[in-house]
């Protein structure tokens, strides 16, 4: 797997998140209170609510529209309700934030 | 003999003297800059403290080197190396031939490029000299260190065990960032404060000011200005590589080396802190020894590999008990398990990935720590032990948590009931009395009688005293987070003082590493209106609106809704929203119920845009998402209705003046009827004045949403500025005391009008009300549209990178 860094850690607060655009669609990257990254597709299956704007808290979020709440590590909906969201690979180092190259949206260098 | 020549005499090269002296084969060379041998680095934290002495810490003294006849340059920095001619430049100029070479030259501390940091008493923590310069300080005098990591935190703590006055200033929100979480940050901190050691979080340098070439003070970026005899530098190292660039090496953040410690040249060897390997640079001894001992081996010919192993963390600050290991970051599919003994200020935090620890964090406690460093190190399997785990090796079976350790914790001095001053003590004697009932508690101690919202706690006192002989009605938690109801939460917040999340998520026992959507914005809000100057908001516990300052949409883009006091604008105000709406293309634009405009449809980047623009004439944030002061809706009043009796437009300008930008438990909206037609609709609002030829009527609880209120009336007053007075005293009776979320009629349901009533009637209560909301407001009331005008926060409003773009290049 190649990987693009995609911005620093510090452009995300801490329990927050931001949204990146890739040809594939938006991607919410989550930065979780133990200074891990997270990304994964930025659109709730339920009614299309921006997770980027959820409230983070442990290794989930919560989607601002109705309260969905994902499970970051693998995109599953948690309680009651049931869906999933896509999860891509993502990883920090020396303080960047790397996502997966293919996200690109085309075979990458 | 073939020449060896080693750079650098820190830890990792004198563990390989030791390595290639005990083989033999070698003339070696020993070069440090500093001018002596090897000594445990580590241990100066203690000589600093006064628990150890400089010649304590010695690993090798110049017999040594004798002995195993080393030459030593001690003292002598190397200038240059040349590779083709197989040689090193020290002082003296005369190239020294090397058959092989091993660069160990460390790190360097991280000076912040302040102004004045090249002021006289400004220092690193790195090295012998630094710690002198730091005992040279008599008790009494002030040092102020940068940095809140280990050396920052072991230098602190050795200047004021020496009775020097210590201020640490930290960037980030909790101390040791990278080795704890938040709990264990917020119990380290207490602890240091405790002792007398002042911490400021969240600070950020910004200037080192200086008198005749010497440090003086160290002002930070929000103006305060720490007055110092010495500043330290604990931010960090960073490899020490320039010597090795230079000879033409490959250097990253480090001097690469593969798994022999071998850099790009064959005959050049790197190990220590100024390596990189696979992308990791070190700082702690452990891989480094490790290191020492894999490059004496390639050295002799013998096939060694260097594998990073997991190590631990302890902070040598003698009484603070804390410790760390493994691996917090980048891993799928973990879970953690969390105890927290708020009684004993103990917290233990452990990671788990498949059936297996991988990370460990604990304070107050860390008896159990080596045992879990060994359960990460071994890969064990716990699965079978997992119940258990968190409890240590000596647990098998035994207590389990005590969902009321937080009340029992409280001291005796603690207040539960603040309408009546009742405290802990007074309501276990009236317990032990005899009173077993919440009624008979009330009877005899008046706690929980008035406003009833520490009923909860009375009751679990009851159930703590009497034991099973109680038996506890089901209250309503908060979230899965916690057993303790809002009630409950509010009342501890005030009276065990706490004023972060993370002490509310320690002291309170919550079951999650930091809460969640339900109980976060909750927690903060209830922070921010009981300690308003000493907390600070939090706004990623917020819902995305109140952290936007904009309505999200059901499409996700937002609405703008400026203010308009009392309803009044002016024709340039329209002229710039009419001009807003044209230059962001806002599809639809809605005159609201409240008596403003919407601009709805606007995209989350434009925001902090189309602010700027409406700011520029005047207008500032509505408010219109907050839970928070919305509207003052006014009829004309006595300026142009011929029924008018008062100035109600006047009155609903004030009012909205002087109650906005506040945060409150839910909404609340306002109206002034300047006569009882009332035309503002004044008598279904959150709080209503209806103003009448002798004086002003003020009700409040009133609703027109999913239910349906009429005004109760709360008082009758003559003056313009008692109505002000009245309104602004039950406003903040509301943030004081209700539930987040609930509106003023669902809490006056709860509390009952008649204690409202005698609250705000009673002339000292008022007044102290009026000056709490004032304190708030001193703090609270800026518009948020114009703090986020400037260009590095709109950026935080577009997108972090859009790769759209970088595909098509």
């Amino acid at each position: 797997m190649s990987w693009i860094d995609i911005g620093a850690l510090d452009d995300i607060p801490l329990r927050g998140a931001r949204k990146v655009k890739t040809k594939l669609g938006c991607v919410a990257i989550f930065r979780t209170d133990d200074q891990t990254v997270f990304a994964t597709s930025n659109t709730c299956p339920h009614k299309g609510g921006p997770l980027a704007e959820g409230i983070v808290h442990d290794r989930k979020v919560t989607c601002p529209l109705h309260n969905w709440v994902f499970d970051l590590e693998t995109g599953e909906a948690l309680g009651a309700d049931d869906g999933q969201i896509e999860t891509f690979a993502a990883k920090v180092e020396a303080g960047r934030i790397l996502i997966d190259a293919a996200l690109l949206g085309q075979q990458a260098a | 003999m073939q020449n060896l020549v080693i750079i650098g005499a820190g830890m990792a090269a004198g563990r390989l003297v030791e390595h290639v002296t005990e083989a033999g084969g070698w003339n070696t060379t020993l070069f440090n800059a500093e001018p002596r041998g090897t000594y445990d680095r580590i241990m100066l934290s203690p000589v600093l403290a006064g628990d150890k002495t400089y010649d304590e810490i010695v690993t090798h003294a110049p017999a040594f080197y004798e002995a195993r006849g080393v030459t030593c340059r001690f003292g002598e920095r190397v200038t240059a190396i040349d590779r083709a001619a197989k040689t090193v430049t020290g002082t003296d100029g005369i190239p020294l031939p090397y058959d092989k070479l091993v660069i160990a030259t460390g790190s360097n501390p991280f000076i912040i490029p302040l102004p004045g940091h090249d002021l006289d008493g400004v220092i690193a923590y790195r090295d012998l000299e630094d710690t002198e310069r730091m005992m040279a300080l008599a008790p009494g005098q002030k040092a102020v260190v940068i940095g809140g990591g280990l050396l920052g935190l072991e230098a602190a703590a050795g200047m004021h065990a020496r009775g020097v006055d210590v201020t640490v200033v930290h960037l980030m929100g909790h101390l040791m960032e990278r080795q704890l979480d938040e709990a264990a940050g917020y119990l380290l901190r207490k602890e240091l404060v405790g002792r007398g050691i002042n911490v400021m979080v969240s600070n950020n340098s910004k200037e080192i000011l200086g008198k005749d070439g010497h440090v003086q003070a160290l002002k930070l970026e929000n103006g305060t200005e720490l007055p110092c005899d010495l500043l330290v530098m604990a931010v960090g190292i960073r490899p020490a590589t320039a010597l090795a660039a230079e000879a033409g090496l490959a250097t990253g953040r480090g001097i690469h080396v593969d798994d022999q410690m071998i850099t790009s040249d064959a005959d050049v060897l790197a190990i220590g802190e100024c390596v990189e390997h696979h992308g990791q640079i070190f700082g702690l001894v452990a891989p480094l020894y490790e290191q020492a001992k894999v490059a004496a081996a390639t050295l002799a010919g013998e096939s060694a590999t260097f594998v990073n192993r997991e190590t631990a963390t302890k902070l040598k600050v003698t009484g603070c008990d804390l410790f760390s290991a493994g691996d917090f970051a980048e891993a799928e599919g973990r879970e953690d398990i969390v105890f927290r003994d708020p009684g004993r200020g103990i917290y233990k935090r452990l990671v788990l990935e498949n059936n297996r620890v991988i990370g460990a964090v604990m304070y107050g406690d860390t008896a159990d720590g080596g045992w879990f460093h060994g359960l990460i190190k071994d890969g064990t399997d716990i699965a079978e032990m997992r119940e258990t785990l968190i409890f240590g090796p000596a647990f098998q079976g035994g207590d389990v948590l005590d969902p009321m350790a937080a009340v029992a914790a409280l001291p005796a001095d603690a207040e539960i009931c603040g309408c009546n001053g009742v405290c802990k003590g007074r309501i276990v004697e009236a317990i032990e009395g005899g009173a077993d009932t919440l009624e008979g508690v009330r009877a005899e101690t008046k706690a929980s009688g008035s406003c009833g919202t520490c009923t909860g706690l009375v009751e679990q006192l009851l159930s703590a005293t009497l034991g099973d002989a109680f038996e506890m009605p089901a209250a309503q938690p908060v979230c899965g987070c916690t057993d303790l109801s809002h009630e409950d939460v509010r009342r501890l917040i005030k009276s065990k003082e706490l004023k972060s999340q993370a002490a509310v998520w320690q002291e309170l026992g919550w079951t999650t590493p930091n809460g969640c959507h339900v109980c976060r914005p909750a927690v903060n809000y209830y922070l921010l209106a009981d300690w308003p100057v000493e907390y600070q908001d939090d706004p990623q516990s917020r819902f995305v609106n109140e952290r936007k300052h904009a309505n999200i949409q059901k499409d996700g883009t937002f609405s703008v809704v400026p203010r308009m006091w009392g309803g009044i604008t002016t024709a340039n105000e329209l002229r710039a929203i009419a001009d807003a709406a044209d230059k962001f293309n806002v599809p639809t634009v809605k005159v609201t119920g409240g008596q403003r405009i919407d601009l709805l449809g606007v995209r989350g980047e434009d925001l902090p845009a189309i602010w700027a623009d409406l700011g520029k004439a005047g207008l500032v944030s509505g408010h219109a998402y907050a839970k928070g002061l919305r509207t003052v809706k006014t009829c004309v009043g006595t300026d142009h209705c011929r029924f008018g009796t008062q100035d109600s437009t006047g009155l609903g300008v004030k009012l909205e003046k002087a109650l906005w930008g506040s945060w409150t438990p839910h909404k609340v909206k306002m109206a002034v009827s300047g006569c009882p037609r009332n035309c503002a609709e004044a008598t279904c609002k959150d709080v209503g004045v209806v103003c009448v030829d002798s004086g002003y009527e003020i009700g409040v609880g009133g609703a027109a949403g999913m239910d349906l209120k009429e005004i109760q009336p709360l008082v009758k007053v003559e003056t313009e500025e008692e109505a002000m007075t009245h309104v602004i005293a039950f406003v903040q009776l509301y943030r004081e005391n209700a539930k987040y979320l609930d509106r003023p009629y669902k809490w006056i349901a709860k509390v009952g009008m008649d204690w409202v009533r005698e609250r705000i009637a009673d002339p000292g209560e008022r007044q102290r009300l009026v000056e709490a909301f004032a304190l708030s407001q001193s703090i609270y009331q800026k518009d948020p549209w114009a703090e986020r005008a400037d260009d590095k926060t709109a950026r935080a409003f577009g997108p972090l990178a859009d790769l759209t773009l970088e595909a098509a290049e």
